[in-house]
């Protein structure tokens, strides 16, 4: 489960249309996940694989079934150590520059 | 959702750290006060044992309950799993609710533990609509996987995420 595991199972359409299926009902077969794809069973197991593998599906067993649930807490890592490291950074240049600007008009 | 079947979410989270180290974070009163949302708790680690959480000085000042969450421990198996029930003491709807169930799993494997919440919210819209965040943490949005990425940053560095 690292970060470049996440990033690659992220830049794919189907694996991020799969994890919006999770996201609206969690829990679910892969037979019902297929359902909601042109897909072969092959290529989504292939998919939910990657996703697996990332950390970002977790599967549990219920009776006979293998349920499939969304793990958001990867996507929460990569928020905490990257997107907000980035945006604090943004803003507070924005605000050097606004400070700068206005210092000028003077 | 639309089904009436049992409503579980599931967090999953890789820590450096050994099992016992992620058990007693979970389960010590002076490793809950460090990350998160704060707040000792206390744990009665048997069947049938006792468990709350106790309000930070920060939750008080929010207006909420000097136990924030109440709750029975089902099962415990240290460092390994811990079953119990959840019931936050937040708002009205909250403790209207019935006790949601919350399962700790660490399995430890090459340096790592791969630690495992497994909520069972079937019953409780207000606790299933909270736990899995999105939202601000600073605003109580966090979550389970808010809670984990800084139980895992206090484990692996000794410090909390910057907020």
């Amino acid at each position: 489960m690292d970060d470049d595991q996440v990033f690659k199972a992220l830049a794919d359409p189907t694996r991020r249309f799969l994890l919006d299926l999770l996201f609206q009902r969690d829990g679910r077969t892969l037979k019902d996940l297929e359902s909601g794809l042109a897909m072969t069973r092959f290529g989504v197991m292939k998919h939910l694989k990657v996703l697996e593998d990332a950390g970002l599906v977790v599967t549990r067993r219920s009776g006979r079934e293998k349920l499939h649930f969304l793990n958001a807490v990867p996507i929460r890592i990569i928020h905490d150590r990257w997107i907000d490291k980035y945006r604090e950074r943004e803003v507070s240049a924005l605000l050097a520059l606004k400070a700068e600007l206005e210092d000028k008009d003077r | 959702m639309t089904d009436k079947a049992a409503t579980i979410l599931v967090y999953r989270i890789v820590i450096k750290a050994s099992a016992q180290a992620i058990w007693d974070a979970i389960t010590k009163p002076e490793w809950t006060e460090r990350y998160a949302y704060g707040g000792r708790v206390q744990y009665e680690l048997k069947g049938g044992g006792h468990y709350h959480h106790e309000a930070s000085p920060e939750m008080k000042s929010f207006g909420l309950p000097d136990k924030v969450i109440l709750g029975e421990v089902l099962e415990s198996d240290p460092p390994r799993k811990l079953v119990q029930t959840w019931h936050p003491q937040f708002t009205p709807e909250m403790i209207a609710e019935p006790p949601s169930r919350l399962t700790y799993e660490i399995t430890e494997g090459q340096g790592v533990c791969t630690v495992t919440i497994t909520h069972d919210v079937t019953g409780a819209p207000m606790v299933a609509g909270m736990v899995p965040g999105g939202g601000d943490p600073a605003k109580g949005g966090g979550g389970w996987p808010w809670v984990l990425s800084d139980l895992k940053s206090l484990l692996e560095t000794g410090a909390r995420m910057p907020t």
